[in-house]
């Protein structure tokens, strides 16, 4: 077991893609629970849309990309106004409640055999990012089979150009939430945050301010789907078990929550750890030093492992990595 | 700071601005701002308002008293459209409001506090005022990104809010997170708020609980301000000096019923209120006892 091979691989995943994807994600989540305050227990719903926007677009109906980014996008703003509708007026938890069942219903849904001619069911859809390999070729940017980087940091060319696609949507979408949040706008929400009578009685319509926070909050999430499909170039709805959304929130709660890069920070050092455990631990596995485990045994000690961190986490770093404490969300009293 | 504004206050409480208004329930007032019919509001069994009518005389100060559950808050909630009636009509202004939610009656003109104070704790003191300032481009969605047309706006804002906050002695508090006040601090911060909005009626639910003694002669003094300035101010409060000391009118409720309306001499020496109310508690007791804080 070589331990600078294994941080250094743990390294590359935290600038990987997939850390790329989870931070849009939590991005979006930040949106709802960082600033608006709503509880969402369902973001992977919005990421699921968002993926099978693009994936029945692209493999059932043979559109444009683009245009199952458009649907992506669409299902996601539908999701969020009937998410929204009936709860938003209601107590918080009302929207908690909805959210995690309403997720765990769409990927249901996706997988049911009656769906199978739009979503191929449990099989999910294949070769969809076909056409984001040619816009590489179009704008001759990277050339797909050389190499970047050096040492341990060389990726290939279609891999510059994923992460340059999906680290530049989170850049975006981190500016955009920094524009919003620093706007009145953006006091107005953390208003509802704090008290939303307090806001309501100085005439905000407190309900318009909570639905655009979740429909934008839903469409960041949906494109972190749509990335999904690009990345993988196949979905199935058995990826988008509620266990994502947890993983969004430990990512948030990481980094900071209420925070502009709290979910980038959060969702680098999540993959980071997440791998580095994987690798110790199936490194320690293979030389002998566990002899009471098995291999299934190691992804369950993994999760054991991001569970701790979270308490560890919540004991002496409430606010997150970078968050603010005088802002801090969580109440510890 | 301001001795004309003294000055000012007290030639104006010379004026009589109740004329014409006799002291009983429900009486007429010259030029009401606010008027209510049949307003009722039930929580089960217990009818916690049942107001056959009310008027509020536009530009002074009318207290509403009455013992602990007496509906006043209940009354402060319906009217403003954080709760719903079981019936009853409103109007504010000429205009029916009744149904009308709270952010509605808000933008109408009538904004309200709350007895448990609502200071959002997370957000600095200057940005809670700021957020009461009406009509803003950068609060709609679309308008956020145009920073150049808000930023204007938020100069003028900005200005006025420290402006009152200086009235209300938080300007030295404007950077620290509203959650770091004390609670007659933040009493006074959710009065300043609501001034923001550019009411034309303020209703305060116990304004005064909570706040240091040594605050309460200069809060006084902003309410009398206020009426100066043309302001209509319903207020609820315990404590029986300040409310004879500057209220116009007093409406007292008990068990969800005007008793009684009138002047404070009215007020003081009717039988019926000191039965229901004066009589029933040790006043001076009771002031220590009603804070909330
Ligand atoms: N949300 C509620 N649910 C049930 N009962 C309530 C509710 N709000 C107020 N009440 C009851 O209504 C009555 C009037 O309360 P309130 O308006 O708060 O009185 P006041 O402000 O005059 O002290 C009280 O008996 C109170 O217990
Ligand atoms: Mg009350």
């Amino acid at each position: 077991m070589d331990i600078f091979l294994i941080l250094a691989e743990s390294a590359r995943s935290a600038v990987g893609p997939v850390a790329a994807i989870y931070a849009l994600a939590a991005i979006g989540l930040n949106m709802h629970f960082g600033y608006a305050g709503l509880l969402n227990f369902g973001q992977v719903g919005f990421m699921l849309v968002g993926a099978y926007g693009v994936g029945i677009s692209v493999a059932v109906f043979e559109l444009p990309l683009l245009v199952g980014f458009l649907v992506g996008l669409a299902c996601a703003v539908v999701l969020a106004l009937l998410l929204g509708v009936p709860t938003l007026r209601l107590r918080a938890d009302y929207l908690s409640i909805t959210t995690i069942a309403a997720a765990e219903v769409l990927r249901l849904v996706y997988r049911a055999g009656f769906a199978e001619p739009l979503t191929n069911g449990v099989y999910g859809l294949q070769n969809l990012s076909t056409e984001f390999r040619e816009w590489n070729l179009a704008l001759g940017l990277f050339d797909p089979a050389g190499r970047y980087g050096f040492g341990s940091f060389s990726f290939s060319g279609s891999h510059m150009w994923l992460m340059t696609v999906t680290w530049g949507l989170v850049a975006l979408m981190a500016a955009l939430t920094w524009a919003l949040i620093h706007s009145p706008w953006g006091r107005v929400v953390k208003g509802i945050r704090e008290d939303e009578d307090a806001v309501r009685s100085l005439g905000k319509n407190v309900f318009a301010y909570k639905m655009q926070a979740l429909v934008l909050g839903g469409l960041i999430g949906a494109l972190a789907g749509c990335m999904m499909a690009v990345h993988q170039g196949a979905i199935a709805p058995d990826q988008f078990k509620p266990q994502v959304t947890f993983f969004l929130w430990v990512i948030l709660l990481l980094g900071g929550a209420g925070r502009v890069l709290g979910p980038i920070v959060g969702s680098m050092v999540f993959w980071f750890l997440m791998n580095f455990t994987d690798k110790v631990l199936r490194g320690l596995g293979s030389e002998g030093y566990l002899p009471f485990l098995s291999g299934p045994d190691f992804g369950a000690i993994q999760l054991a492992f991001v569970g701790a961190l979270l308490v560890l986490l919540i004991v002496f770093r409430p606010q997150g990595l970078i968050g603010d404490r005088k802002e801090m969300l969580i109440n510890v009293k | 700071m301001s001795s004309d504004e003294v000055n000012g206050s007290a030639v104006g409480a010379a004026v009589d601005r109740m004329a014409g208004a006799v002291p009983e329930p429900g009486s007429a007032k010259r030029d009401p701002i606010l008027v209510a019919d049949g307003v009722k509001r039930s929580f089960g069994g217990l009818t916690a308002v049942d107001v056959e009518h009310l008027e509020v005389q536009r530009g002074t100060i009318t207290a509403l008293i009455g013992p602990n559950g007496a509906g006043k808050s209940t009354l402060f909630n319906l009217l403003t459209g954080f709760d719903r009636v079981d019936g009853g009509e409103w109007s504010f202004e000429g205009r029916g409001i009744n149904g009308r939610r709270g952010h509605q009656v808000a933008r109408a003109g009538m904004v309200r506090t709350f007895q448990l104070t609502k200071a959002l704790t997370r957000m600095t003191v200057l940005d809670n005022m700021l957020l009461g300032a009406p009509g803003q481009t950068g609060e709609r969605m679309a308008g956020a990104f145009l920073r150049p047309v808000w930023g204007r706006q938020e100069k003028v804002n900005t200005e006025k809010a420290l402006e009152l906050l200086e009235r209300f002695k938080l300007i030295d508090k404007r950077r620290d997170m509203a959650g770091a006040l004390s609670g007659g601090q933040r009493k006074l911060l959710e009065m300043a708020r609501a001034l923001m909005t550019d009411p034309s009626m303020i209703m305060l639910d116990e304004p005064m609980a909570g706040v240091n003694p040594a605050l309460v002669q200069s809060l006084l003094h902003h309410i009398t301000s206020l009426r100066d300035e043309g302001k209509t101010v319903l207020f609820v409060e315990h404590d029986m000096d300040v409310i004879m000391g500057i209220s116009d009118w007093i409406v007292v409720l008990a068990q969800g019923q005007v008793i009684a309306e009138g002047r404070p001499s009215d007020i003081r020496s009717n039988q019926q209120v000191i039965d229901a109310y004066l009589g029933a508690q040790d006043v001076e007791g009771e002031d220590q006892g009603s804070g909330d804080e």
